[in-house]
């Protein structure tokens, strides 16, 4: 009931002029698919929606999918103690409470005595503000890397040894056996872990706990744009078109995924 | 020649290593050094390992109580949740519905939806008509509802690896439905609670959106939301209160991350490698 019927009510919010105050509150109006029409043509959605994508490319589908890799596959061979040490740093980025890693990252990134600019020896540069989407992709990068190593790391210990075996005594390097014997293994590991880690990036409103979309929207994704449209801006009924159109991002990419895992079955 | 190179390469990899384990370690530091300095600033310095931010907490009206209502909030939803998804799952695992596994997983990816930004507006309109805002009730329900999905799904898998035979035999012996349930069912599928109720605190206990929307009075709300409400009487951010809250709020979670990657290991399992 809490899942299709917000649902339903996002379609006919979509369809309304519906405001918090004012008389369109009391009141509201169809106005039909204006409200979508409206939400594509709009600038601002679009500049909006860019950003989403390029976030969930850049963090998801390129950042955590490889950092997590990177590491499943250096960490295979490594001593108990390192795989450990590594580990739990990775984990502890992934466990600790959303508020509280965004004002841990608004620290280390501040123009003002942040600690990456202690050690690059660049004092007073603002990476908030110059480079807000470049810092929420590095941002989830580290926020989210710890579930693709993890299920990369479950999905190699299930490669077969004797492949890899056969592979190094045809005289196949560490890449060559990457290439042609790991990865047609963990094939299906990989596209569900992308389809996972692009869905929770898309829906992600921790940069709203970071940047709030400053300055001036350019961090504002999608998430973040529908909250200040709705609640600051009180636009409930074009913010209810966004929320569907999201939605459907949502449904769409859920639908791929299932029918991935029937192919595979 | 290829002593050396292999010197080498082991060398590189544990640069590599050493490199990507600052990264995620590096951002963590403030959290453990600001709360023991004297008017903490960004910046991470050594502590003076002093305990006056936290004297100066236990003084601010709604921190120490908002933890209590995280911890509330956390408790009554995951029982909910669990006691909730127990019963559905049982169902769902007796009887075979045509098309069940397609049907779990697209409630299992929407279930990361529905607590998230997509259904704010309309989940927010809804809890305004019901006149459940700012109540408990109402988020406890928001919650539930978005965690109940994902609940259900895990525990399918738990209750369909069961042996029937026991339920069974609990049957000719003349128990009904609710006796096997409680008594045959439910202490073979325990791991699986665990595993949900766990899941379900560590969710409650960091959502922010949910209850950032739906409470509207200082004293109820949750740890999450009143970290973000600490400022300085110059309208700054008052961040020898904000670390300190910040290392009390986030305590919990590492210890039952250390209790869980223990006890069972922290590794993934089950239906989402598949």
């Amino acid at each position: 009931m809490f899942l299709i019927l917000p649902a339903l009510w996002t379609l006919y919010l979509g369809l309304t002029d519906y405001r918090l105050t004012g008389a369109a509150a009391a009141h509201p109006r169809i106005v039909g698919v204006d409200d979508y029409r409206q939400a594509l043509g709009d600038k601002d959605v679009r500049d909006a929606l860019g950003r989403t994508l390029l976030f969930v490319f850049g963090s998801a589908i390129v950042g955590q999918n490889l950092l997590g890799f990177l590491l499943a596959w250096s960490l295979r061979s490594a001593r108990a103690w390192v795989r450990a040490a590594v580990e739990t740093a990775v984990l502890l980025a992934w466990i600790l409470p959303g508020v509280v890693v965004a004002w841990l990252w608004i620290a280390f990134l501040k123009d003002q005595g942040g600690t990456l600019n202690a050690i690059l020896r660049t004092p007073g540069h603002d990476w908030w503000f110059e480079h807000p989407m470049g810092a929420l992709i590095v941002f989830n990068t580290w926020r989210g890397t710890a579930f693709s190593m993890m299920l990369f790391s479950a999905a190699l210990s299930n490669v077969p040894r004797s492949q890899l075996e056969s592979a190094r005594l045809a005289g196949a390097r560490g890449w060559q056996q990457l290439r042609d014997v790991v990865l047609p293994n963990i094939r299906g590991h990989i596209l569900t872990n992308t389809l996972l880690i692009s869905l929770w990036t898309f829906n992600d409103f921790t940069p709203y706990l970071i940047t709030k979309g400053e300055p001036h929207g350019a961090s504002a994704v999608l998430p973040v744009y529908i909250y200040l449209t709705a609640l600051p801006g009180g636009r409930l009924g074009f913010a209810g078109a966004l929320s569907l159109t999201m939605l459907l991002i949502n449904l769409l990419l859920a639908l791929a995924y299932v029918r991935i895992l029937r192919r595979r079955a | 020649m290829t002593a050396v190179r292999t010197v080498l390469r082991r060398i590189g990899f544990y640069v590599l290593l050493s490199l990507v384990t600052a990264f995620f370690a590096l951002p963590m530091l403030w959290l453990v050094t600001a709360p023991f300095t004297r008017h903490p600033t960004f910046a991470v310095t050594w502590p003076d390992f002093t305990l006056a931010n936290f004297r100066a907490l236990t003084d601010s009206p709604d921190a120490l109580s908002s933890l209590y209502n995280s911890a509330a909030l956390s408790l009554s939803t995951m029982l909910l949740t669990v006691a909730a998804a127990a019963l559905a799952a049982y169902a769902l695992s007796k009887v075979r519905v045509p098309g069940r596994g397609a049907i779990l997983y697209l409630l299992l990816l929407l279930s990361s939806v529905i607590t998230g930004t997509a259904v704010m507006v309309p989940i927010f309109q809804l809890m305004f008509r019901l006149r459940l805002l700012d109540h408990d009730l109402g988020v406890i329900l928001v919650l539930t509802g978005g965690l109940l999905p994902a609940a259900i799904f895990i525990l399918t898998d738990f209750m369909d690896t069961m042996p029937r035979l026991q339920e069974e035999s609990a049957r000719v012996f003349g128990a009904n439905s609710l006796q096997v349930f409680g008594h045959v069912v439910l202490p073979n599928v325990r791991p699986g609670l665990a595993t949900i109720a766990v899941w379900a605190v560590v969710n409650v206990w960091g959502d922010f959106l949910v209850p950032f929307l739906l409470y509207r009075s200082p004293d109820k709300r949750p740890a999450a939301v009143t970290l973000n409400t600490f400022y300085t009487e110059g309208g700054r951010p008052d961040l020898a209160l904000i670390s300190t809250f910040s290392l009390l709020y986030s305590v919990p979670m590492v210890i039952m991350f250390l209790f869980v990657s223990r006890r069972y290991g922290f590794r993934l399992h089950g239906g989402i490698t598949a």
